[in-house]
């Protein structure tokens, strides 16, 4: 026990530390599964960049014998089909991102309102969605065959235009920064409800604001399934969709060759498309690796704040 | 007289919240309250009706054939396979994944560089970010046939004996580092001096976790648990879809209860057994729900959700 403390304090080290010898065991799991987060990324990276031959010989590799930029050729030769769903992700993204975090924000100020006799009712009528639904044949009927969004941007924004989770997250951030009685005195001077939440409410709440407009464009910009079940269009594709037909497509692609077989003497490997797709993987995860360090804090900050229970 | 306008500035206030309200709670309508009422088309034989095939025309003139599709459904292999998937997936997923979170915050809190701790942090985050069609991406990359790095000689989409292997890997590899970060956010919030103290008191390092850390953190991984056996019932349509290729000779260990839904309502266009499937899925998933929640307001009050 004497012997315990002074080495606890020696050397200026931070008191209560850990032994050198287990946080060197702790850095090798750590960093052992931070690396293995990323290596498929640059795996994928790897094999866009590997050329036609090497992929023939070896197959995919980490170590290919040879390197070419046919693949990022190719992709850029879809040329308007690939810029045309990158601007149909933007699209989706920023308008489906920006109605949502309004009509969140609205929503979750009635229930923050604690004088808001129906602020209960509507709670209510958002938090039974979260335990209790259509399932999935009704919702896609509805948005189908009553309301006719099939094949237009709205069967892509609409789906997603609303989380009631957001709306308790949101109410949570509301309570945690804007303290009623500004409200109040807000009222007293004569403010109306509109102005009070786009002058009083919004400044103080832009944190929870950020998180909820990052995980609702996050939502969008990953969004594959409304496609799916909505768009038969190509020209509405979005980013994440094409990227799903092309695996699809380049295995019937592939089929077809085989089909055809020796007759049609088709030498598949000089088709560019294994290295394509996963060069197409590579253009579709850039923008979102590149922003993602920057907007994280953000995430972990919100669902932090949303994770203790008011 | 101030009564009087006490009671219509009272009612203006909760006029105009309301006028705030309607967006969300039309979609609410729309998007959920509705498809709720059509359920009653797991009760039929929906088909359309040519000279005006509306939703609710169709809905009217279909022939109402009781529990039907549930009979059929159920008296298919197919349905208690795809039960028992979801549920063992999920459950090993569950566990899985709040065992290596919480290890990883753990130990991410004890690192004595910090740089390197938020580093790792950052890299833990990437699979948090991206789609799953992409995952089906990096997965084809080590499993496809001939051009994979582990093609060999077996044809990963044809054989599924390892499948459950696959899937448990790709699932824990998406969700263990943004579940650890949640978890670490809450022990950074512990006053270190409750460790101090803990230490000077003669307290091991596994003691101060197993005292301090792990009851500090124990509401959150109660909240995380119901909310998760809460939704026992409901799969990651996402990997179990786009990861699989969503190939057929796999379906026997990769069919879960939302590719089935699917696959009625897409593939075989039997709206009445996916609206079937569907309703059996949430009424089950509703009976978790409650009752996970309900044993939880009983042991521990303040933990539960509602």
């Amino acid at each position: 026990m004497t012997s315990n403390i002074p080495s606890v304090v020696k050397k200026g080290k931070r008191i209560n530390s850990i032994n050198f010898l287990s946080e060197l065991v702790m850095h090798l799991i750590l960093g052992g599964f931070a690396l293995l987060c990323v290596i498929p990324f640059a795996f994928i990276i790897i094999i866009s960049f590997s050329s036609a031959d090497s992929l023939t010989t070896m197959g995919y590799s980490f170590t290919p014998i040879g390197w070419s930029l046919l693949a990022y050729q190719a992709a850029f030769d879809l040329g308007a089909e690939l810029w045309r769903s990158y601007f149909n992700s933007f699209f989706v993204t920023i308008i489906g991102t920006l109605l949502s975090v309004i009509i969140c924000t609205m929503y979750a100020y009635g229930l923050y309102r604690r004088d808001y006799p129906l602020a209960k009712f509507f709670a209510f009528i958002a938090f039974f969605t979260m335990i209790f639904g259509g399932g999935l044949a009704p919702t896609v009927m509805v948005i189908r065959n009553l309301l006719g969004l099939a094949d237009s941007y709205w069967a892509l924004i609409v789906p997603l235009l609303v989380s009631p989770f957001n709306f308790f997250l949101m109410r949570t951030f509301l309570k945690v920064s804007v303290p009623e009685s500004l409200i109040e005195s807000a009222r007293l001077d004569g403010s109306g409800e509109f102005r009070t939440l786009i002058s009083i409410v919004v400044p103080l709440a832009k944190p929870g604001i950020a998180t909820i407009s990052l995980l609702t464009a996050l939502a969008y910009w990953n969004d594959w399934f409304n496609a799916l079940l909505f768009i038969r269009n190509s020209q509405l594709y979005p980013l994440q969709y094409l990227l799903m037909q092309m695996q699809t497509n380049v295995d019937f692609i592939r089929r077809n060759v085989a089909l055809l077989g020796a007759a049609a003497n088709i030498d598949f490997s000089q088709l560019p498309s294994e290295g394509l797709r996963m060069a197409l993987c590579v253009l579709v995860v850039l923008p979102i690796a590149f922003a993602y360090p920057f907007f994280q804090r953000f995430i972990v900050a919100g669902l932090a704040v949303g994770a203790v229970k008011e | 007289m101030t009564n009087m306008r006490k009671f219509i500035n009272r009612n203006k206030t909760t006029f105009a919240i309301t006028t705030l309200m309607l967006p969300g709670a039309l979609w609410l309508l729309l998007i959920r309250y509705i498809p709720m009422a059509g359920i009653v088309i797991a009760f039929q034989d929906y088909r359309p009706h040519p000279p005006n095939p509306t939703l609710l025309n169709n809905i009217i003139n279909s022939r109402w054939v009781g529990f039907d599709n549930f009979r059929f459904m159920f008296a298919s292999a197919d349905a208690w396979r795809m039960i028992r998937n979801t549920l063992a997936y999920n459950a090993v997923f569950i566990v899985l994944t709040m065992v290596f979170a919480v290890a990883f915050a753990i130990m991410l809190n004890e690192l004595t560089k910090k740089f390197m701790a938020k580093l790792y942090q950052t890299l833990m985050f990437f699979p948090f970010v991206i789609s799953w069609v992409v995952v089906s991406y990096f997965v084809f990359a080590f499993l496809a046939p001939t051009y994979g790095l582990l093609a060999e000689n077996t044809n990963w989409y044809m054989d599924s004996t390892l499948w459950p292997l696959i899937l448990t890997s790709a699932n824990l590899w998406k969700t263990v580092g943004y579940s650890c970060i949640m978890y670490l956010v809450a022990i950074t919030s512990i006053d270190t001096t409750q460790y101090e103290a803990a230490s000077i008191d003669g307290a091991t390092k596994w003691q101060q976790v197993w005292n301090v850390t792990i009851p500090h953190i124990k509401p959150m991984i109660v909240i995380l648990l119901i909310l998760s056996a809460g939704r026992i019932f409901n799969a990651d349509f996402g990997l179990f879809y786009n990861v699989t290729l969503d190939s057929g000779p796999l379906y026997p260990v990769t069919d879960v209860v939302d590719t089935y839904v699917f696959r009625a309502l897409q593939r075989l266009n039997n709206i009445g057994m996916s609206t079937a499937a569907g309703l059996f899925q949430n009424v089950v998933g509703f009976i978790c729900i409650m009752l996970v929640n309900g044993i939880v307001r009983k042991l521990e009050p303040d933990h539960a959700l509602f």
